[in-house]
């Protein structure tokens, strides 16, 4: 059978506006959020959407980011579904609150629209806000486009909520570069949205005052690693059931989701890693290098936290050399983030690449295909000279 | 109003076995709270405490749904979770007839200075929860630090009583004023040695309607170096010296809810502490006499609004 919306006409839409649509099909029991640029638009679509009673939810516009995670957690562990926004500052203000969500288990979804921390202060894309919670207990699922948000905020609430899994999840997508593009988009049907999610009814709730649960207790040196060690391996078990959703997601509507995405990667040489947008920028480049014979590919991490090092480890068997492309520093001074995870998930395997990384985009800068022709260009050298004489630093502007 | 009988007679929500310190005034403030709700209570507690003493794993001293998040935010949790309730009975998960209500609890230190902003927003918004402050004033979990509670001229471990500086140099701050200026349905101060009255504003409190605060004082042992068994009477002795004078602002109206039939003199709440100690050297006779010309002028102005409206 053909699914459903394959055939569907497109519409186009903003990718606020599309995480907006998201929500009020998703139509959670409550929303606190706090507007921050660039996030703020579906903070205003999904109050219109409250006003207008097309949504069931209990909206809470709270007076700050850091209440905005306390309710949701309040709420959560009243067994409610719950959803949230935020960017930069904002989730910075939420870290206290990140670690309490994920560690008291509640499924919390939110999506983060990436944006440069302070200081200097920036209002443009980068990763530095969502990097900064990656060790925050929260599964992680980045998105290059549109409609790669719009999908992903249904399947994170899914792999959230899974009885296996009860971790909270954030879906990423770029500040202004994708949150503020008009891409044509695929919707779904209110019905089919309704099907995938199904109903949440978790076994323990607040609400339930004929069986009252302590919640946060005081632990000491007795139980708390071990809380902490039943969280570490459900956040690790999410990688499967991110898969088995994805899988199931383009079962129902065309569109598959894996751990992530390769292109042209099968033979390829040089292979560039990027998240976000910029994997589109960096197709582009590829297309342009495989038209002149270049053995050049991209891998795109979809699922950052917990991260799929051993999947990427395989993909990149038989690839000569790796650049890293961080949209965040880790301040290390050994290069940023995703580079640092590639690295280690390549390390001790057989025929390992060597790996490079380098920083770019941070708060807002424009990435080109003439900077993936850059890279591209450091990786054949590269392979030319034999050695690497930069294993890490700034993609020159 | 119920009877003390009435009250004993009550199933108790808050188990004994918890480990709070003998003399906590906490205690019987939460079990005559509880009591005083008339319907299931779901209930919040900021970092503190309250919070350590009644919950360390696997023992919990709450048989009624309790959470602990963060120090700074039982105001905005509790938000959440009476939001999630409304959200649930609108969509018929909850049913209709299921009346719950909400607590958040916090101390002075989760209350008057970190967790203030919370709670502005949730009296703001008029969520229809309890928001209840023990306030022993200062920081008596992590160690008696200071706190915009604490008392002028009292010594914590970050305002001592020093050879230049003789503890707390600035007044306390009025919490109950600025959340009187939030114009909630209910706001009252309170003391656990006059339960009658605290009983009955707790249950004035549950049941008006909408946000509702009550700033309740509570002795403290470790922090106010008193004895264990002289909590009741420091409690009470702050409020017959007018330190913590009984009041409640019901839809706007001021009321002093207790006057003292003899006005005590500060100095007979402050001996019984050690934490005043430095004040009754000669040399320090001026910071007394302050301090009662501050209390006797606030006691004035909170008489002289007495039955009127202050909003």
């Amino acid at each position: 059978m053909e699914p459903a919306t394959k055939t569907k006409k497109q519409v186009g839409l903003t990718g606020n506006s599309a995480v907006a649509y998201a929500m009020k099909q998703i139509d959670p029991d409550v929303c606190a959020a706090y507007p921050i640029t660039p996030s703020t638009q579906i903070v205003e679509d999904f109050s219109s959407y409250y006003a207008d009673g097309k949504v069931g939810t209990e909206l809470i516009t709270v007076e700050s980011e850091h209440s905005a995670m306390s309710a949701c957690i309040g709420a959560a562990a009243a067994g409610a579904r719950v959803m949230t926004t935020t960017s930069s500052q904002g989730l910075a203000l939420m870290w206290e609150m990140l670690y309490v969500a994920s560690g008291l288990r509640l499924p919390v979804v939110m999506t983060v629209v990436n944006r440069a921390l302070s200081a200097p202060i920036s209002i443009q894309c980068d990763h530095s806000d969502s990097m900064g919670a990656r060790d925050s207990g929260w599964i992680q699922i980045y998105s290059e486009t549109v409609q790669e948000a719009y999908d992903n905020l249904f399947q994170a609430l899914r792999v959230a909520e899974d009885a296996r899994v009860l971790t909270p999840a954030m879906v990423c997508m770029d500040g202004f570069i994708t949150s503020h593009a008009i891409e044509n988009i695929a919707l779904l049907d209110d019905s089919e949205v309704k099907d995938f999610i199904g109903e949440y009814r978790p076994k323990r709730s607040l609400l339930d005052v004929d069986n009252p649960i302590t919640l946060g207790a005081m632990t000491l040196q007795d139980s708390y690693m071990d809380f902490k060690h039943e969280q570490s391996k459900a956040i690790a078990g999410a990688k499967a059931v991110v898969a088995e959703v994805g899988k199931e997601f383009g079962e129902r509507f065309g569109r598959s989701y894996g751990l992530m995405e390769c292109y042209r990667l099968e033979d390829a040489e040089a292979v560039v890693i990027v998240l976000n947008s910029a994997a589109g920028t960096t197709k582009v480049a590829i297309d342009r290098l495989r038209d002149k014979g270049t053995k050049v590919g991209l891998l795109k991490p979809r699922l950052f936290r917990p991260f799929p090092h051993e999947e990427i480890a395989s993909a990149l068997a038989g690839t000569k050399a790796v650049c890293v492309l961080d949209r965040a520093d880790s301040m290390s001074g050994f290069g940023g983030p995703l580079f640092s995870e590639v690295r280690s998930a390549l390390y001790g395997r057989k025929g390992c690449p060597p790996v490079i990384g380098r920083i770019f985009g941070l708060g807002g800068r424009d990435y080109t295909v003439e900077h993936a022709f850059g890279v591209f260009g450091e990786l054949y050298d590269i392979l030319e000279k034999g050695k690497v004489e930069k294993p890490f630093g700034y993609l020159k502007p | 109003m119920a009877t003390l009988k009435e009250l004993s007679a009550k199933k108790e929500l808050f188990s004994g076995g918890h480990r709070l310190c003998a003399g906590c005034g906490i205690p019987p403030i939460v079990r005559l709270i509880l009591r005083s709700a008339g319907s299931p209570v779901v209930a919040t507690t900021a970092t503190g405490c309250l919070e350590v003493g009644t919950s360390i794993f696997p023992y919990t001293a709450w048989r009624i749904p309790w959470i602990h998040s963060a120090f700074e935010n039982a105001a905005a949790t509790i938000s959440g979770i009476e939001s999630a309730y409304k959200a649930m009975k609108r969509r018929g998960n909850i049913p209709a007839d299921k009346e719950i209500k909400f607590l958040a609890i916090g101390g002075d230190g989760g209350t008057y200075d970190i967790g203030f902003q919370a709670l502005s927003g949730a009296l703001e918004r008029g969520h229809n929860f309890v928001y209840v402050c023990y306030d022993n004033g200062a920081y008596m979990n992590t160690g008696i630090q200071r706190s915009s509670a604490t008392p002028f001229g009292s010594a914590t471990t970050t305002s001592p009583a020093g050879e230049v500086r003789k503890g707390k140099k600035e007044w306390r701050k009025d919490l109950t004023k600025i959340v009187v200026a939030h114009n909630i349905p209910y706001a009252a101060q309170a003391s656990p040695h006059n339960w009658r009255d605290l009983e009955k504003k707790g249950a004035k409190a549950f049941n008006c309607g909408g946000p509702a605060f009550l700033n309740i004082i509570s002795p403290c042992p470790l922090g106010w170096y008193t004895k264990s068994e002289e909590s009741i009477t420091a409690a009470q002795l702050a409020v017959d010296t007018c330190y913590w004078p009984l009041y409640e602002v019901e839809n706007g109206v001021l009321r002093v809810t207790y006057k003292p039939k003899e006005k005590r003199p500060i100095e007979e709440w402050l001996k019984i502490q050690g934490r005043f100690k430095h004040l009754f050297m000669p040399e320090n006779k001026w910071l007394l006499e302050e301090t009662q010309k501050r209390i006797d002028a606030e006691w004035q102005r909170l008489l002289e609004m007495d039955g009127k409206h202050v909003f």
